[in-house]
């Protein structure tokens, strides 16, 4: 028998059942479509997350001031802030893993110009920073490396700052005031959008580490100290290299305590990963429980199909039918209306997908692989709850089919 | 020439020990091509078991039983039911014609079941068996939609399709009223004088008086095998019933 003459049968057999065929296949397109929308939703999950920490900065590395021992009470981090200016030249002239590093000054202040004032975190950096943050302007420019030298009273604004002041024009060459001090606006910065954590990355206003020393707290201590690896290959060597040059620069002897830390984004990033792909497991393991339930539902119409279909199943056999022949004709009707309800419940899935992000405001990944995965799954189940039922017709005496009522 | 059936001692036992039931005890019987055998007897005489054997349903317990000169009690399952689709036609009594497919559907289907090379226009050959049987134009008819008699010609269609060696018939009147009977066994007969051997199952003297030879059963074993000396032609007596009164008919 050929395999096209099988599928026919199979399909001639599934359609002559039809309301019941399409409750059988009902449970797989329930199966194979709860498993899309679960993975499409748990891949969103994470390609959102991994958006998110890119936007951190790529292969970025954080230095912060460590912690002290005051009279044997430890201070904690940053309690004694302790690096410098001269922290960074010394990384930046003997480094060589390192793709730029910027000192970070923090502080915030009060922001005058355009249409009102509004309040936003102000850092001082050097030019290295753009790098280090992937950073660049939607309008205007960035400022220069002779903007840094000369302490020039620039300033970039991040877009919610830009926003909130210049809600309708451009700000780039306007005067606004940091504190009491005068600024031109060089730049309009790129949106990063919100942290993992939720704080708005773009609120917040730029200006060159210099000037922000010398104009705005007058402190020489930094906030932080960044830096980007050339690769991520070179992550870890690199802040291994910037301890080095770190505890040189702070005279700490051999087994002393580092006076700061230095730390990479991956930890972060792993740990929000593995828990957004963990989710998604455990939402594609709970949505295949339903497909497992669709799947006994295939085996239970195919038992009742074998058992209605007894004398049938005989005369095949009388007429020449090996036990194969009949095994093969129930295992493809098995599998056919399986792959049938996979192949609705893809349909299903990625519509389902799509109408819950358009519901929850969720990001939605439906992965290309879903076809595959519809396909692969569905045959699967056609086969594994197909063959119980089928090796059972395959295996009735033709002589008690035929007399079976 | 070599018979077409030679069965030498076989015998058929169910079951094991104190519970045995030898419905078989040693049959010995040749069967030649062309010929046109009724196999009678009572119920529990051991006709089915040996129509089952006959058909390759199932094997002898103990002796030989050769098929158109291969040895059957050699053979495996799936040999067996390449068997039955290349040498044999079987007829039931209850038509057995699947359900919700067509007249032609049901007698194509032995030739897709064919193996090694595969038919040849399964289709042109099942309208050719059909035609042979009289339902050239009911090919689309469902089982549902035909009268007993016609139904037992598709049967008989779907036996001859594969142009069998013997064609086997349980009881092939059974269900069908006296006048289709002997439409029936009128077709059987136009069949077998085409060359084709049958063999046929019954438990009425009537039908068996269309047969050539005569083997009555009882008790597992074969009482009387005799020709059919007054044999009845069935399209004669079908003429004959036409001529009679309705109310002759009507009894």
């Amino acid at each position: 028998m050929t395999g096209q003459t099988v599928f026919r049968m199979a399909l001639k057999s599934i359609f002559k059942n039809k309301m019941r065929t399409a409750l059988t296949m009902l449970g797989i397109v329930i199966g194979v479509g709860a498993v899309i929308v679960m993975v499409a939703i748990g891949n969103g999950a994470q390609a959102q997350i991994k958006s998110q920490i890119s936007g951190l900065g790529t292969n970025l590395i954080v230095v912060t001031a460590g912690s002290v021992n005051t009279g044997g009470a430890n201070q904690g981090a940053q309690s004694f802030n302790r690096l410098t200016v001269d922290d960074v030249d010394a990384i930046k002239r003997e480094a060589t893993l390192l793709a730029g590093v910027s000192p970070v000054i923090v502080t915030r202040t009060q922001i005058v110009g355009g249409t009102g004032n509004w309040r936003a975190e102000v850092d001082g950096v050097s030019t290295d920073f753009f790098t280090i943050r992937d950073w660049a302007t939607t309008s205007g420019d960035l400022f220069t490396d002779e903007d840094v030298r000369t302490k020039r009273t620039v300033v970039l604004l991040g877009a919610t700052v830009a926003k909130n002041l210049w809600p309708d024009s451009d700000p780039v060459g306007q005067e606004i005031r940091l504190g009491k001090t005068p600024f031109t606006v060089a730049g309009v910065l790129a949106p990063k959008g919100q942290t993992a954590n939720g704080s708005d990355q773009d609120d917040v206003v730029i200006v060159p580490y210099t000037t922000a020393q010398t104009r705005l707290n007058g402190f020489s201590f930094l906030g932080q100290i960044l830096a980007s690896a050339s690769s991520p290959a070179t992550l870890a060597p690199a802040q291994e290299e910037i301890k080095g040059i770190m505890r040189a620069a702070h005279a700490i002897p051999n087994g002393g305590t580092d006076d700061f830390t230095v730390r990479d984004q991956t930890a972060i990033a792993k740990a929000a990963t593995s828990t957004s792909s963990i989710m998604t497991s455990l939402l594609a393991a709970i949505a295949s429980v339903s497909l497992i339930v669709g799947g006994i539902g295939i085996m239970n119409i195919m038992l009742v199909s074998v058992t209605e279909r007894t004398r049938e199943i005989g005369i095949r056999m009388a007429i020449g039918a090996r036990g194969a022949d009949v095994m093969l004709q129930f295992l493809v009707e098995s599998i056919v209306m399986c792959l049938l309800g996979g192949l609705l419940g893809l349909v299903a899935g990625v519509g389902g997908a799509a109408l819950v992000g358009h519901f929850t405001g969720w990001s939605i990944a439906t992965p290309a692989s879903a076809v595959f995965l519809a396909i692969g799954f569905s045959a699967a189940v056609g086969i594994f709850f197909g063959f119980y039922p089928a090796r059972k017709a395959a295996a009735l005496d033709p002589i008690q089919a035929l007399r079976f009522e | 020439m070599h018979p077409v059936i030679h069965l030498d001692h076989v015998t058929r036992v169910y079951g094991e020990g104190d519970s045995a039931v030898h419905a078989l005890r040693g049959v010995n019987l040749t069967v030649h091509a062309g010929e046109l055998v009724a196999i009678m007897g009572t119920s529990g005489s051991g006709k089915s078991t040996m129509l089952n054997i006959l058909g390759c349903l199932d094997v002898p317990t103990d002796g030989h039983y050769v098929l158109d000169n291969v040895a059957v009690e050699t053979m495996s399952k799936p040999q067996l039911a390449d068997l039955r689709n290349a040498k044999l036609g079987f007829v039931f009594q209850g038509f057995n014609l699947l359900a919700r497919t067509s007249a032609l559907e049901n007698v194509e289907l032995p030739l897709l079941y064919r193996r090694g090379t595969p038919v040849k226009n399964p289709r042109e050959r099942a309208i050719a068996a059909l035609e042979r049987v009289g339902l050239g134009k009911r090919l689309d008819h469902h089982p549902s939609m035909l009268s007993g008699g016609q139904q037992q010609r598709v049967a008989i269609a779907r036996a001859l399709v594969t142009e069998p060696t013997v064609l086997l018939a349980d009881e092939p009147t059974g269900n069908l009223d006296s006048r289709t009977s002997i439409e029936v066994m009128a077709l059987f007969q136009a069949l077998n004088d085409q060359g084709i051997t049958v063999i046929l199952v019954t438990h009425e003297p009537d039908v068996a008086q269309y047969a050539k030879r005569v083997i009555e059963m009882r008790d597992g074993q074969i009482r009387k095998d005799h020709p059919v000396t007054d044999r009845h032609i069935a399209a004669d007596d079908l003429a004959a019933l036409d001529a009679s009164t309705p109310m002759e008919e009507a009894a």
